[in-house]
C-alpha cells in the first residue's frame, strides 16, 4: 500500500462532506458535515507531515482542530436561537428576506 | 504514461491491512452519515468517522493528535452536537422537499465532479520525495516534538488561538443567552391568585390524588367529600399521557348502587 492512499481517502471523504452540506436541510447535519470536511483536512496534513517528515503538519492539524471547536460552539449556539426564534432547525425556515 | 508521482513510498503490511479494512468502513460511515434520515444516527456515525481517522492517526506516527481527536472530536464536540440535538428536538426530522429544484442531482454532478478533480490532482501531483517518515522528528517524542514546533515557531498562532477560543466562549454565552420576559411567579403570586380568583374552591390548594383508605396513588383522582371524582387532582403530565385509572370504581355513588 502507499502513503498516498490516505490522500485518496482524505479527499474521499472531503467531497463525502461537501455533499452532505449542499443536499442536507438540517442544520445541524450541515454542521456535522463541515466538520467531517475538516477532518478530512486533517487527515490530509497528517499524512503529508508524515511524507515530509515534519512536525508542522500535525501542528496544523491541531489548530484545525482548535477553530472547529470555536465553529462548533458558536454555530450550535447561532442554531440554538434560530430555533428559539423560529421552532425549527431547517435551513429552508430560515427564509425572511425572500418574501 | 502518466507519472503518479505522489507514489512517494509503500508501507508496512499491517498498516495496508489496517486501511484497507478500516477506510471502507470510514467511507460506508460518512455516506451514510450523509444519507441517514435522522439526525442523532448521522451523529453517531460522525463519531464513528472520526474514531477510524483517530486510529490513523496514531498509524501516521501522530499519537498526540490521534488521542486530541478522540478526546476533543468523538469526545467533546459529538456530545455537544448530541446535547443540541436532544435540545432541539430529535424527532425534527428532516424536510425530503427540495426549495430549490434540481438542486439535488446538480449538486451531486458538481460533487462528483470536485471528487474527480482532487484525485485525478492528487494522482498527478508531483511531490517528488519519498516518504522521510517521522521516525527522526519524534524521537524525542512525539509530544515533545509537537510542542516544541508549538511554543517556538507557531507561540504567536497559538496565542491568538487561545483569544479566539474565549471570544468563541463569550459569543456562545451572549448567542444562547435569553433574557427574562415576564418575572417568575412565586409563591406570594400563586396566593394571591388564588383568592382573587373566580371561585375561592381551590383557595386551599388542589386536592392531592388518591382515594384514601382504598386506593392512595397518584394516578388515580381523588375523591371530595360528596363522593364526586376531583379532575384537578391528577398531575397534568399524568393525564397527557394517559396513565390515568378511573376512579369509577371507588365513588359513593358506585357502592350504594351495588348494596341495593
Amino acid at each position: 500500500m502507499d502513503v498516498s492512499n490516505y490522500v485518496y481517502l482524505s479527499a474521499l471523504l472531503f467531497t463525502i462532506g461537501a455533499i452532505g452540506v449542499v443536499v442536507r436541510r438540517n442544520a445541524i447535519v450541515i454542521f456535522m458535515c463541515v466538520e467531517l470536511m475538516l477532518n478530512a483536512a486533517n487527515l490530509a496534513f497528517v499524512t503529508f507531515s508524515r511524507i515530509h517528515g515534519n512536525l508542522s503538519g500535525q501542528v496544523a492539524s491541531f489548530f484545525t482542530m482548535v477553530v472547529a471547536a470555536c465553529e462548533v460552539v458558536v454555530g450550535l449556539a447561532i442554531i440554538v436561537a434560530i430555533y428559539r426564534s423560529r421552532r425549527s432547525a431547517s435551513v429552508d425556515d430560515a427564509s425572511l428576506l425572500k418574501r | 504514461m502518466i507519472n503518479f508521482a505522489l507514489e512517494v513510498g509503500p508501507t508496512a503490511t499491517p498498516e495496508a491491512v489496517m486501511f484497507w479494512i478500516l477506510a471502507p468502513i470510514a467511507v460506508a460511515a460518512a455516506a451514510g452519515m450523509i444519507f441517514a434520515k435522522k439526525a442523532v444516527h448521522s451523529a453517531l456515525l460522525l463519531a464513528w468517522v472520526m474514531i477510524t481517522l483517530a486510529i490513523f492517526y496514531i498509524a501516521q506516527d501522530a499519537l498526540f493528535l490521534g488521542i486530541v481527536q478522540i478526546v476533543v472530536y468523538t469526545g467533546a464536540v459529538m456530545m455537544l452536537f448530541l446535547f443540541i440535538l436532544m435540545l432541539v428536538g430529535v424527532d425534527s426530522s428532516d424536510s425530503l422537499v427540495e426549495n430549490i429544484r434540481g438542486l439535488r442531482p446538480a449538486s451531486i454532478v458538481a460533487a462528483v465532479g470536485l471528487g474527480g478533480l482532487l484525485v485525478s490532482l492528487i494522482g498527478r501531483a508531483t511531490l517528488g520525495t519519498d516518504v522521510v517518515g517521522l521516525s527522526a522528528a519524534n524521537s524525542g517524542g512525539n509530544v515533545q516534538g509537537i510542542a516544541e514546533e508549538l511554543f517556538t515557531k507557531y507561540v504567536w498562532a497559538f496565542e491568538v488561538v487561545s483569544a479566539l477560543l474565549i471570544t468563541a466562549a463569550l459569543g456562545a454565552m451572549v448567542l444562547a443567552h435569553s433574557s427574562v420576559i415576564k418575572s417568575r411567579t412565586a409563591q406570594r403570586d400563586q396566593s394571591i391568585a388564588r383568592f382573587r380568583g373566580a371561585s375561592l374552591a381551590n383557595a386551599a390548594g388542589l386536592p392531592s390524588s388518591g382515594v384514601f383508605s382504598r386506593h392512595n396513588a397518584v394516578d388515580v383522582p381523588a375523591l371530595l367529600p360528596d363522593g364526586t371524582p376531583a379532575p384537578t387532582s391528577i398531575s397534568k403530565t399524568l393525564e397527557a399521557r394517559g396513565d390515568m385509572l378511573s376512579s369509577k370504581p371507588f365513588e359513593l355513588e358506585e357502592k350504594e348502587a351495588e348494596e341495593d
